[in-house]
């Protein structure tokens, strides 16, 4: 069942310290539901982890909630057979109930600080496979979490996990109150980056992860901010006559997309990311909007009407060389290129409903995903295997990822209040 | 397994069992990009007195919005005398200034909806300044689909979003 694993690692152990930081109060928290999942999954047993109990029924929720939750793992029943990181497993017992791979931690007090340490085997070759350990701050024992669940992800499935990455959305509370929250990918810890009395629309991560830049109404028009998280310093990027929208960054983090009418209509221009030296890249009648760069930063994709409908089309940074790339269909709008490059996210009108649509850029195959009537703003996760978008459930906005192959849906709510502008940061550094 | 646990402040990587070690076992710390996020609260702007031709409920010039078909940019011939007004004031007062903001429903793409309420607050500032009002004393932009008059979800809420708002200084 397991794919053949990456070379044997002994158990090799990282210890580092941390600022302890005071969190903000958390508000009204995603929760996460699965409305489907992957057909093979990949049978892994998290042994409850050893320690004080609070602090071990914590991190061993962290770890199986984001396993669970990726849709490619089913939870074996670890009970009747505590262990931890010490124990040697008793491989046999763990194989008749079904585990291909199997977990054991704990967690003990170092320092005033929290160490988690964890191992993995392979049960059926019988060997260790991956083990390290995480020094934090009590109240930061949830990351801890969400590392060692990366570390199981990545050995079991050989790609990089996403449970340590953060996402980013916005809260309409009222028409007068809107509110910018960064949270971690599962939804919990979300803190507040913006509370504005006008909407924020359109954040988007700068690949370096200490950064947002979107789209402000606070003046009474649409002008772009780029917002460092960790300080709440923020930059105007454009300000200029007319609107300033849709900010998408380059991939090296030095220049943004954006989109201005200053010069009539609406056209999209490069602009620094401290807001200097703004060049028009589209130069065609009609709207051009919603740039997003190809992974080598060489070309954009984009939304425009000049073909009559809006459709999306791909065009050098430098202008010229403009192809189209969608035909079917009468609105496809909100490309969104994954990590490697083959595979375009979008809203595709079908039937009357706005749906997230995933084309194979080389085969121009594309697959709808959903069956949804307002899907919005799609953003892949960093390893690519995630879409997560805003869409709507009982007239109420919502977001929900979606597996590149449609097979994993998650739902992710808050209680009260409309959510809606999505977008998945960047992996950790 | 006891000499595999290392104080936090020596803060080091050590393999372990393993003779060869792991360099990209990933070895940032957890906290490196979870720490604290800052609010901000953004700041509003307050309006001011305006003549009283502006706000005079019998005056035409009170009326400031101009509304839209569904996927048109046109200026509809009912609203024709209102821009000629507005157009006519412009032009006598030299020392105003107007926002037109573009609005649309909010069936689609947020981005794409922004583009679409430019084009029709474009529609009603070109119509403006061929009635005399000067390019300087316009800006237009788009609220897009953020700012619904009417939230129902059906053609008569559609149609009171579909619109241009036209805006004097103090008024934005």
């Amino acid at each position: 069942m397991l794919r053949p694993l990456l070379k044997l690692r002994g158990l090799s152990l990282i210890a580092f310290s941390a600022l302890a930081f005071v969190q903000a109060a958390a508000y009204a928290e995603l929760s996460i539901e699965i409305t489907g999942a992957g057909a093979s999954r990949i049978p892994v047993a998290i042994a409850d982890f050893g320690g004080e109990p609070g602090s071990a029924r914590a991190v061993t929720s962290v770890i199986r909630g984001d396993l669970e939750r990726s849709g490619l793992f089913k939870l074996i029943d670890p009970s009747g057979l505590p262990m931890t990181e010490e124990t040697s497993p008793a491989y046999g017992d763990w194989r008749s109930r079904g585990a291909d791979a199997l977990a054991a931690g704990s967690i003990s007090p170092t320092g005033g600080r929290q160490e988690a340490r964890f191992r993995l085997y392979d049960v059926n070759k019988q060997t260790a496979l991956a083990g390290a350990a995480f020094v934090t701050s009590t109240p930061m024992l949830r990351a801890a979490g969400h590392r060692i669940a990366d570390e199981i992800y990545e050995k079991l499935t050989g790609e990089r996990g996403v449970f340590s990455t953060r996402i980013a959305y916005v809260v309409r509370k009222s028409a007068q109150r809107y509110e910018l929250h960064i949270a971690d990918a599962d939804g919990q810890n979300a803190q507040t980056a913006l509370i504005s009395k006008e909407p924020i629309i359109s954040p988007a991560w700068s690949p370096d992860g200490g950064r947002l830049a979107y789209v402000s109404f606070e003046n009474k028009k649409p002008v772009i901010y780029v917002h460092s998280l960790a300080s709440g310093q923020r930059t105007v990027v454009a300000n200029f006559k007319g609107s300033n929208s849709a900010p998408a960054w380059s991939p090296d983090g030095s220049k943004l997309a954006v989109v201005l009418s200053k010069d009539g209509g609406s056209q999209i221009f490069t602009v620094n990311a401290n807001g200097s030296g703004a060049q028009r890249v589209t130069t065609t009648a009609g709207i051009s909007t919603e740039p997003f760069f190809a992974p080598d930063g060489q070309s954009i994709y984009f939304t425009s009407d000049r073909g009559g409908s809006p459709q999306i089309y791909r065009s050098s940074l430098y202008g010229g060389d403009t192809q189209r790339i969608t035909f079917e269909g009468s609105y496809n709008v909100s490309p969104r290129i994954s990590p490697d490059g083959k595979s375009m996210a979008f809203i595709s009108r079908r039937d009357g409903g706005f749906r997230l649509a995933v084309m194979d850029l080389a085969s121009r195959q594309t697959q709808v995903l959903t069956e949804s009537h307002k899907d919005e703003s799609p953003s892949f996760a960093p390893n690519g295997r995630m879409i997560l978008i805003a869409t709507e459930l009982g007239g109420r906005g919502v977001l929900s990822a979606v597996s590149v192959d449609g097979r994993i849906k998650q739902r992710l709510s808050i209680p009260a209040g409309d959510v809606r502008e999505p977008a998945w940061g960047p992996f950790a550094k | 397994m006891k000499q595999l646990i290392i104080p936090a402040l020596i803060a080091l990587l050590v393999a372990g069992c393993s003779s060869t070690p792991d360099g990209d076992q990933g070895g940032a710390p957890v906290e490196s990009r979870d720490g604290k996020v800052a609010t901000v609260t953004a700041g509003g702007v307050d309006g001011r007195n305006l003549p009283r031709e502006l706000t005079d409920p019998n005056s035409i010039l009170s009326k400031r919005s101009v509304y839209f078909d569904y996927d048109k940019f046109d200026i509809k011939a009912e609203h024709k005398d209102l821009v000629a007004a507005h157009a006519k004031f412009l032009s006598n007062n030299r020392q105003f200034k107007m926002l037109i903001q573009g609005n649309t429903d909010e069936r689609g793409s947020r981005e794409y909806n922004l583009a679409l309420g430019q084009k029709r607050a474009d529609a009603v500032k070109k119509a403006l300044t061929v009635l005399g009002a000067r390019e300087d004393q316009i800006e237009s932009v788009s609220l897009g689909e953020e700012k619904p008059k009417n939230t129902a979800q059906n053609e008569a809420g559609w149609a009171e979003n579909r619109r241009g708002d036209m805006l004097y200084s103090g008024e934005f």
